[in-house]
């Protein structure tokens, strides 16, 4: 064991040590059957529900691959820059445990479909960093373990532990940067930027749903300590399955707090896989890595080689979609907007929302304010994201037109937004049932502006005597009287009209 | 005994459909048959009497109703081998760690037989996990030789073989990885095809060696054996190394091979597999095969395969390497046996392992964990694997010089029970001239050659990929005239079994 050691101030580390990371990513793949069988693949069936011969393992059963995951690989492997390759086979990772059904974990070892590629990320502040993917390649998922008894679900302490083998075949694809030196401070946040451009990229090739508090995509973060200047490689540890955005932010950071503390106890950093916890913000260690597993792979004999044809790549690369990174850069130049706003656009999840409000009319500057004030406000106080409140993108646009048509105040259009959040109807049915519209009936108006003036006739002396700025009060008197509902600018104009010196 | 045990596959099924007998009264004189000599044979694992006599009724129904039949062999009985997943029947595979174990699923290989209306009358007994060249390493004890019961009928497919020669069956379904079809066929005087890798579906075939496994027909004649190959073979897409090619037309061949004529052809004989180290009578027996092809008209042509000779130790690696992994499967958390004791998972997987296997398959699982381990994976498996495919590249220069390639199938005649299962080096050798054809892929047959001391021989003929069609004309082809020499057939000396 250990002994506790003080975290080192993540300033001081980074003054005396070069971080050195590399990230693993499993995505799982949202085919509609599983890897090497036609189970189905949905999330949250009753336990044991989805298994067959195939991906129980039972005596006798063989695998056969999915042709709908290899085109998602193949289309990832290109997304992410790399090199498809024309043959490769899968290997057998063997290894005991209890959730894998046989006690080998079907996946590419030697011959992955996709390798040496990058991915450009823009940081906060701008900056392009570019990591490189060593490669991309397809394996199975296991099944999962229940341990019923014990502590907090662990297997120490449970008196038996349960298996469900629903997600045991379930494609996975694993991603793999190449070594990520010379981050410094920024180790963090380039982890985090990272693993969010690969959500992104997965999201928009529509190959996975990537949800990472379900665990379709997980993230392992290798990170060494090297002396700065030295050149030297540290002995690294692996921080497995991380599983929200926040949290690789955090384990990097957490994790080079603690190896900089022990290097700096006179201690080693022992090779182990390490537990990022949720509550504490720490990592613990898990499994010690003292000699490497010997996985004995070897060529899957159950399977002939996959063999893509360029012809077939070449039609899976016309099916890429626009990648985000380009359709930022397409967006930013059609709305004119600097790095900065789209930044934040993406930052508060609502370019999409934008995006989609401007499709359907909305001048983008209104449709960008609307998304990152207003209901930006409004999902933060309901502790939600703003494309989960209950409004479109199209009534939006909607309530956007009634303003520039001069039928709402930008007051009476939050109103209406209210209304709309509150589940009274559509944007014109909000209008209709609280009576929001402006008062345009000039008529009306003049009659309610007379109104005013014949309660104040000190305010209309004023105005009279060239004090102009007097007529706020009346103004205000007749915006109190309709409710807010009149053109503050029209009724202006006629106050100051009605009391202009009679003439002649 | 009932006349219709005597009566082949091909004369049985005529006069099931020409309803001169019924299928349920052939199912039940071999049922009968059964129970009467395999107390003293042991070819059985499993009887399925119940739903064989079912199976029977529903052809019969069907040609009473004036329907043709499903196949050429509706209603003939069959012995299965006991590594098919069946639905209705244990599946064992010879195994304490599957005692008991009822598959969900059937194979491929059980539908095939189903759908045909083959009545399949039970399991044989087989090596554990088809790992063997006796039968004497099945959990549930040893399959005796009908030729004589103190010898050993071969393996692993040795109750399936011990099956024909007792009459208990007119025909039966074996695998061979390494000879586990033909091995036991040359000693039990049957007739065993090894089809091209691929050309039979293993889909619910319990795995020995993926890479070298093939499921294959044991018969009493070739034509039977042709008969039941056409009844399994074909493209399977729950295996993906399942051949999608047009299965050749055996059945067809079989029959011209018979009419005795192979001018024109020419024989290869394997300088390699030439009798060397081979007991006197089996290779006096391949000289009078060899006599016996060149008067049929047969061009022979003496052929050199060089690396024949690291077969043994190639297949001694690569064999037990997919063992390891295959096997891993067998861990007490789904099916078969589970050991009581054990305080964690990996405690009772182990437990389990170590009371569920016999001495052999464990042998085989250390020598396979150890040729994959990292360090010696290059100098074990992918040395193996190198030989492989100069194995292959023998074979194919081979058969630009010969249509078929002939040898013995075996080194000796049947050796008496216990008397190699100490010595598992001495065991390994009898599948010498058998495992190239594995390795390579390529397809290769065994029909009876003649008697060495009053026990069969066998005569190995092989071809390359899907040429099964020349092969089952040459051995139809040698099996006529073998029978017209001796004046019948050689099965029919086979002595009474008695209880
Ligand atoms: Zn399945």
């Amino acid at each position: 064991m250990t002994a506790a050691v003080e975290l080192v101030d993540f300033d001081d580390v980074v003054a005396r040590f070069d971080p050195v990371m590399g990230i693993e990513v499993h995505v799982e793949l949202s085919t509609t059957t599983k890897m090497f069988c036609g189970c189905p693949t949905g999330f949250g069936a009753e336990p044991n529900t989805q298994v067959c011969p195939v991906c129980l393992g039972l005596p006798g059963a063989l695998p056969v691959v999915n042709r709908a995951a290899v085109e998602s690989a193949i289309r990832i492997g290109l997304a992410l820059n790399c090199e498809i390759a024309p043959w490769g086979r899968f290997a057998r990772k063997n290894y005991f445990y209890p959730d894998m059904p046989k006690n080998f974990q079907t996946s590419q070892y030697d011959e992955p479909i996709a390798t040496d590629g990058f991915l450009d990320l823009t940081l906060d502040d701008g900056e392009v960093v570019r990591i490189g993917i060593e490669r991309a390649h397809m394996e199975e998922d296991t099944g999962k373990s229940l341990h019923v008894g014990g502590a907090d679900g662990r297997i120490h302490g449970a008196d038996h532990s349960l298996l469900d083998y629903n997600r045991a075949g379930v494609p996975l694809i694993e991603i793999v940067t190449k070594m990520i030196p010379d981050t410094g401070a920024r180790a963090p946040e380039v982890a985090r930027a990272y693993v969010t451009a690969l959500r992104d990229l997965m999201k928009s090739l529509g190959v996975s749903d990537v949800r990472m508090d379900q665990g379709s995509m997980r993230a392992d973060v290798n990170l060494s300590l090297s002396p700065r200047g030295s050149g030297l490689l540290g002995t690294r540890t692996e921080t497995k399955n991380v599983n929200s955005l926040r949290s690789v932010e955090r384990a990097v950071r957490h994790e080079m707090s603690r190896q900089a503390a022990v290097l700096d106890a006179g201690g080693e950093i022992v090779q182990e896989t390490r537990h990022f916890d949720e509550q504490t913000g720490h990592t613990r260690a898990g499994r010690r890595k003292e000699t490497s597993e010997d996985y004995r792979y070897f060529p899957e004999p159950d399977l002939v080689p996959i063999a893509p044809s360029s012809e077939w790549i070449e039609q899976l690369r016309g099916t890429l979609p626009e990648l985000p990174w380009e359709r930022r850069r397409r967006i930013q130049a059609e709305w004119g907007v600097s790095d900065e706003e789209i930044r934040d656009l993406v930052n508060a999840g609502a370019l999409d929302l934008v995006e989609a409000t401007v499709a359907a009319g909305a001048p983008s500057q209104e449709a960008r304010s609307w998304w990152v004030s207003y209901l930006a406000q409004q999902a933060n106080a309901r502790e939600i994201e703003p494309a989960d409140l209950p409004i479109t993108p199209e009534q939006v646009a909607r309530v956007i037109e009634l303003v520039s048509a001069g039928e709402l105040t930008n007051k009476l259009a939050r109103q209406v937004v209210d209304g709309v959040l509150a589940g009274e109807g559509s944007p014109d049915e909000v209008v209709a049932a609280r009576g929001l519209k402006v008062v345009s009936d000039e008529g009306e108006l003049v009659a309610a502006v007379d109104a005013a003036l014949a309660e104040q006739p000190d305010v209309v002396e004023k105005i009279r005597g060239g004090k102009v700025q007097a007529a706020g009060a009346i103004v205000g008197a007749v915006m109190k009287a309709t409710r807010g509902q009149a053109d503050a600018k029209r009724v202006r104009e006629l106050v100051i009209e009605r009391c202009a010196p009679v003439s002649g | 005994m009932s006349e219709l045990i005597r009566l082949t596959a091909a004369e049985l099924a005529e006069k099931i459909h020409s309803r001169e007998v019924s299928a349920v009264e052939a199912a039940q004189a071999h049922l009968d048959r059964i129970a009467a000599v395999d107390g003293r044979v042991h070819a059985f694992l499993h009887i399925g009497s119940e739903a064989a006599l079912a199976s029977a009724e529903r052809v019969d129904a069907a040609l009473a109703r004036g329907a043709a039949p499903a196949s050429p062999l509706a209603g003939v009985p069959l012995a299965l081998k006991d590594v098919f997943t069946t639905s209705d029947m244990p599946t064992t595979c010879g195994s304490k760690i599957l005692e008991g174990w009822q598959p969900p699923y059937d194979a491929t290989v059980t539908e095939r037989l189903r759908a045909a209306g083959v009545t399949v009358l039970g399991k044989t007994n087989m090596d554990e996990f088809a790992m063997g060249s006796s039968t004497e390493h099945s959990a549930y004890g040893v399959t005796r030789n009908p030729w004589d019961t103190t010898r050993v009928p071969g393996g692993s497919g040795g109750g399936s073989a011990a099956a024909l020669a007792a009459y208990e069956a007119p025909l039966a379904i074996g695998t061979d990885t390494g000879g586990s079809i033909r091995q036991p066929a040359a000693f039990t005087g049957t007739v065993g095809v090894k089809p091209t890798y691929g050309g039979v579906s293993r889909y619910g075939l319990v795995a020995c060696a993926s890479s070298l496994d093939q499921a294959g027909p044991c018969a009493r004649t070739v034509l039977d054996a042709a008969l039941l190959h056409e009844v399994i073979a074909g493209h399977d897409p729950r295996d993906s190394t399942s051949i999608d090619r047009p299965v050749p037309d055996v059945v067809a061949a079989a029959r011209s091979g018979a009419r005795g004529d192979l001018s024109g052809l020419r024989v290869g004989v394997v300088r390699e597999l030439g009798g060397e180290g081979y007991q006197p009578g089996v290779r006096a027996a391949y000289e009078a095969s060899l006599r016996l092809l060149e008067k049929l008209g047969a061009e022979m042509v003496e052929v050199s395969c060089p690396h024949f000779e690291y077969g043994l130790a190639a297949y001694y690696l690569i064999l037990p390497s997919e063992v390891s992994s295959n096997l891993a499967r067998f861990d007490a958390m789904r099916y078969g046996l589970r050991a009581a004791e054990g305080r964690s998972a990996e405690e009772v997987m182990a437990n389990t392992r170590e009371q569920g296997f016999g001495a052999e398959a464990k042998r085989r699982i250390m020598l396979g964990t150890y040729a994959l381990s990292s360090g010696y994976y290059d100098a074990y498996y992918g040395q193996a694997q190198k030989v492989r495919t100069l194995i292959s590249r023998d074979f194919a220069k081979a058969f630009e010089q010969a249509d078929v390639l002939v040898s013995p199938t075996t080194p000796t005649v049947p050796f008496p029970i216990g008397d190699k299962v100490d010595d598992p080096l001495a065991m390994y050798l009898n599948d010498l001239a058998t495992i190239p054809t594995n390795l390579a892929g390529v397809t290769g047959m065994s029909v009876p050659s003649g008697l060495a001391d009053g026990l069969p021989v066998g005569l190995q003929v092989m071809a390359p990929a899907l040429g099964e069609a020349v092969m089952y004309r040459v051995g139809a082809a040698f099996e006529a005239a073998r029978d017209a020499d001796e004046g019948g057939p050689l099965i029919a000396r086979v002595p009474e079994v008695s209880a």
